[in-house]
């Protein structure tokens, strides 16, 4: 912990007890809110989801029909197909509402620039990935996010666009044909309808055990907003 | 500045958190004697939207000969028996309801109207589809044969194995909604609902009733609004 006053001086003035801090505000409450919201609907659209891919294990045409996965009970939500679907019409919403309020507040507040993936962040990743998985030097910190976070980010958010598209396209075919042309027909959509979910899969254990070791404080930061003693930060200051 | 008073942030943090409780609301979903009331809403928000959406005159996709699979590979998925037994030479449809002309209607009597032929797919709540051809008279036309109030919410029908259906007026008005005796150009045959069945391209297929035995004009819904809409299905299931 930075700490402006020294403790155990006995004449310190009550002024001098003032204790200072670094800390950013990292996370603004929409971002906050929108995180968690999401959190809770993405775990109940996959369990439900998983149930709901149960009742057809499989792609395309039903004859010949080809079971692919027979995913567990357990892992599932809702009980059984009528059951995951109501789980899955109720989520979708939280989802599709905590979606557009996150992008929206990106987009007009300009936060965007701190998490999405440029041209510019390509060099980057390489030195960071090897960094977490070859045990290579750390590259110096100088952004809120890592080149490698951001790639990370960016992509899950395309999962979360993705999934709600192809989840509109499976759920209403006939009102939205030209949304289905472009995934390569309404087959397709379930396709990458799955697909998107096993993006979001990918990406959860990964930054749940980057929040692990990256400790309380960066925890408590997406609760809070507040970061204490920011990596970037304390780099930036004394060089 | 980066720097912050201790007292302070905390202040400020405590304030950012209390901001998130909104997202504890998430929480009622984990209250298993709530959860069925509150999925429930989440269907019938779902139902409402995809009321909104449906268009009466937005046709669903029609395919060529060629696109439709054979005759034996279109699957016969009944609920509980595909041969309620349905005596077809005394066969008659019951009509009832908001309607100027209630009583008995033959077969003959339904082909009589205008005739129509259209290669639909027959998309299934458990994530399998099937393009088949389907051939019969339109629901509208019926109705104005029977002299109906079409300012009515409601159709709903009857069949020969204690299936139920209802659908909203707007879609039993579509002009692709058919009351089907053919599929592939022949009489339907017991399996698929002999003599006479719903097609519904624009509705999920647990709609699509077969064994019809009545047909009623209503502007209420009672207790029964389908057989697997009354166990959590989707009641509008439009697709």
């Amino acid at each position: 912990m930075a700490s402006g006053a020294q403790a155990g001086e006995p004449e310190a003035q009550p002024e001098q007890r003032i204790q200072l801090v670094t800390a950013a505000y990292e996370h603004p409450w929409a971002i906050r809110f929108t995180h968690w919201l999401n959190a809770a609907a993405v775990f109940v659209l996959a369990a439900s989801g998983l149930r709901i891919f149960r009742a057809f294990p499989s792609f395309g045409a039903k004859i010949p029909e080809r079971d692919l996965v027979n995913i567990p009970k357990a892992l599932t939500l809702g009980g059984w197909l009528g059951g995951a679907l109501q789980w899955h019409f109720t989520f979708m919403w939280l989802f599709a509402g905590s979606g557009v309020l996150y992008l929206a507040y990106q987009l007009l507040s300009g936060h965007y620039k701190t998490v999405l993936f440029v041209p510019r962040d390509v060099k980057g990743v390489w030195p960071m990935a090897r960094h977490y998985f070859l045990f290579g030097p750390k590259p110096a910190l100088t952004e809120q996010y890592n080149p490698l976070q951001k790639l990370a980010y960016t992509a899950t958010v395309l999962c979360g666009v993705a999934s709600f598209l192809t989840g509109l396209v499976l759920y209403k075919p006939v009102q939205f044909p030209w949304l289905a042309w472009p995934m390569g027909g309404f087959h397709w959509a379930r396709v990458w309808h799955f697909a998107a979910m096993c993006g979001f899969l990918a990406f959860i254990p990964g930054h749940l055990i980057m929040v692990a070791l990256h400790g309380w404080s960066n925890f408590v930061s997406m609760l809070t907003g507040w970061k204490r003693d920011p990596e970037y930060l304390s780099r930036r200051s004394t060089p | 500045m980066a720097s912050i008073e201790d007292k302070k942030l905390k202040r400020l943090s405590r304030r950012e958190l209390l901001k998130l409780a909104p997202v504890l609301a998430v929480g009622a979903f984990a209250v298993t004697r709530w959860q069925d009331g509150l999925v429930g809403r989440g269907v019938r928000l779902s139902d409402w939207a995809s009321g909104l959406l449906f268009r009466r005159h937005h046709p669903a996709k029609t395919f060529s000969d060629a696109d439709v699979v054979p005759v034996e590979k279109f699957p016969y998925n009944g609920y509980d028996d595909l041969d309620p037994g349905v005596d077809l030479d005394s066969w008659t449809l019951t009509v009832a309801g908001n309607v100027r002309h209630p009583g008995e209607y033959t077969l003959a009597q339904v082909q009589a109207l205008p005739k129509i032929r259209q290669n639909t797919r027959h998309v299934c709540v458990e994530g399998w589809d099937v393009i088949g051809s389907f051939g019969g008279a339109r629901i509208s036309d019926l109705l104005g044969l029977v002299g109906a109030d079409t300012s009515s919410r409601f159709v709903t029908v009857e069949c020969a194995d204690d299936y139920y259906e209802s659908l909203d007026m707007a879609t039993a008005l579509h002009p692709q909604s058919l009351l089907c005796y053919e599929m592939y150009g022949k009489p339907l045959d017991r399996g698929h609902g002999a003599p006479l069945r719903l097609s519904l391209p624009t509705k999920l297929g647990y709609k699509s009733a077969k064994y019809l035995t009545k047909l009623t004009v209503a502007n209420v819904l009672g207790a029964q609004r389908g057989y697997w809409e009354d166990q959590g299905y989707s009641w509008h299931a439009g697709l």
